[in-house]
């Protein structure tokens, strides 16, 4: 069997993909990767679907091998990796071959780092996806002496980089009104736009809590709600006045008011942002939103055009006789290289 | 019971959704209206719509807002708000009644004088009550496929309790403000536990992974615990010897 051997796995290793829409009015909610851009990155660097499931990996990834040669991408947060022993950059597609041993964290910046594996991991799906969803039971972590199955793999590139959008360090986060952002009073708005938020440590693939000193951000008029929708991104305000940005795995409605809703292409942000990161909120009028999110996610759809050839510093190649330095695989035309 | 000067709002949710709201209270009316209206735009076929559910009080239609204007959806809703009464709706075609065997009270259901004692009732009259209601699948949430169920009389517009039970099991019926609900799962709650049942609410391995649908209707029927302990016995798949019948 096409496979990836788990010879040693994290605490927080699981299969995910763009998740099983189509369930809320049975109250099961989206799921999927936390940080959606990096799927995105790992399709582009592989020239596959983004629709291939990945390995989401918190903290520490694990020792790997491959029971055929294999292609593999890096993407999200930036963690150590070595194949037998030899650096693999992140951000990048290597060849992984048969019974090598593939080594990854632990992380170096941001929260969430991917494997992505050429073909996807075709291990068996629940309701039309093979995303891990841990709180109701579908799909478990990876573990210790597990097997995964790969698909089948038409491409053949590996050695390709892309520059990721930043995103691991925290940031400026771009929200829109959501239907009970009038239920907060205009001052505590302008209070919440103006705070400093850091990310508290309390952060899970449901919600992300957000800490800031001072007065919490509770409306009395909003905590008397009927439970309401809940979409990713949703920024509920409790009872203490505490915000907590909602994330892929959050119920499907909620009885605490939400302040805003961050952009979908703002939520990797605050998924990759690491405990104590500095964010901040902006609230954009719905057309601003919609027009910032459109241009995001055009982008997005043109990934593979920024994929380039890897170029390694000849200084760092220890075993540079090996490699062929002359035949003409970069093009001189190919994009200058930033490894980010 | 409803709120006749209430006019129903069409908001944004972020940029994915569309979010009609029949009330600012969880009343019976504004939920079958959410459930009616719901049922009614998902007929319309509309492409932008790629998914639709319903809370207590409004529908939720999924649209992608950044590709999609708002002001063109928020105008197609208001049309279809204009088109009738939303409250007096018939409910959609083709839900299910079920009938669900339940123990009340006794070891299996600690909490039922206790409700009772709150809803100003005797424990006869409570299991009477929670026994001949045909109650509603208002909406399904918290855990996949969990349904909360109303409405029951006003007697049963009792608070949750102060502390949280640690853990009610799965199947449980819980009782607080006018609602029943069924869990889908172990769960510590306020809600007080006043029967139990074997019947699971999602089953993700099964043919059927959601038996119910918000607007089904549920009616219980009260049996001993040795009956149910006979059905939990041979309750591989889940049904905990419920009955299900298409409504027309």
């Amino acid at each position: 069997m096409r496979a990836l051997i788990v010879h040693h796995a994290g605490p927080g290793v699981a299969v995910q993909d763009l998740g099983r829409p189509g369930y809320l009015a049975m109250g099961l909610t989206q799921g999927g990767a936390a940080d959606l851009r990096a799927v995105h990155e790992g399709a582009a660097l592989l020239r596959q679907s983004v629709e291939c499931a990945v390995l989401e990996m918190v903290g520490t990834g694990g020792t790997f091998e491959a029971t055929e040669d294999i292609r593999i991408a890096l993407t999200g947060a930036v963690m150590t990796a070595q194949i037998d022993g030899e650096t693999a950059a992140w951000n990048a597609s290597h060849l992984v071959p048969k019974g090598a041993k593939l080594v990854i964290g632990p992380t170096r910046s941001g929260t969430y780092g991917y494997l992505h594996v050429g073909g996807g991991f075709a291990t068996d799906a629940a309701l039309g996806s093979r995303a891990t969803h841990q709180s109701v039971g579908l799909g478990a972590l990876v573990s210790t002496g597990n097997t995964l199955a790969i698909g089948a793999d038409k491409g053949r590139d590996t050695g390709m980089t892309l520059t990721p959008d930043a995103r691991f360090t925290g940031g400026t986060v771009r929200i829109v009104p959501s239907m009970q952002t009038e239920d907060f009073d205009p001052a505590i708005r302008a209070r919440f736009e103006d705070t400093t938020f850091r990310r508290d440590p309390r952060a899970n693939r449901q919600g992300v809590r957000m800490d800031s000193d001072g007065e919490g951000f509770s409306n009395p008029k909003a905590l008397s709600i009927v439970s309401e929708v809940i979409v990713p991104g949703d920024i509920q305000v409790t009872g203490d006045g505490t915000p907590f940005v909602l994330m892929a795995e959050s119920q499907t409605t909620g009885g605490y008011p939400r302040i805003g809703t961050v952009l979908p292409c703002d939520l990797p942000r605050i998924a990759q942002a690491p405990a104590g990161a500095e964010i901040r909120f902006t609230f954009l009028t719905l057309e601003e939103g919609a027009a910032q999110q459109a241009r995001a996610t055009a982008e997005e759809r043109k990934l593979s055009q920024q994929v380039a050839p890897l170029v390694r510093d000849p200084a760092t190649m220890q075993d540079l006789l090996s490699y062929q330095l002359i035949g003409g695989v970069v093009s001189a035309a190919d994009a200058p290289l930033d490894e980010g | 019971m409803t709120n006749p000067t209430y006019t129903p709002k069409i908001q944004s949710v972020g940029l994915n959704g569309v979010l009609v709201t029949f009330g600012e209270r969880a009343t019976d009316a504004a939920n079958r209206a959410a459930i009616a209206f719901r049922g009614a735009v998902d007929d319309q076929g509309w492409t932008e719509v790629t998914e639709s559910s319903s809370t207590l009080v409004s529908a939720f239609f999924r649209v992608d807002l950044a590709e999609h204007r708002f002001d063109g959806i928020r105008d197609q809703l208001a049309d279809m708000l204009a088109g009738q009464d939303w409250s007096n709706a018939p409910l959609p075609a083709g839900r299910s009644l079920w009938t669900i065997p339940a123990a009340f009270g006794g070891s299996r259901a600690p909490q039922l004088a206790e409700a009772a004692e709150a809803a100003g009732l005797d424990e006869a009259q409570a299991l009477a009550d929670l026994t001949a209601a045909r109650l509603r699948v208002l909406t399904l949430g918290f855990a996949p496929g969990q349904p909360y169920l109303g409405t029951l009389g006003e007697a049963w517009n009792i608070p949750r309790q102060v502390g949280l039970t640690p853990n009610v099991p799965a199947g449980a019926l819980v009782a607080a403000v006018r609602q029943v609900c069924l869990f889908a799962k172990d769960t510590p709650t306020g809600w007080r536990h006043v029967g139990q049942t074997a019947f699971a609410c999602f089953r993700p391995n099964g043919a059927t992974p959601f038996p119910l649908s918000p607007g089904d209707e549920i009616q219980f029927t009260d049996v001993s615990e040795a009956e149910l302990a006979r059905i939990e016995a041979h309750n591989s798949d889940g049904a905990g010897g419920a009955v299900q019948e298409v409504l027309a």
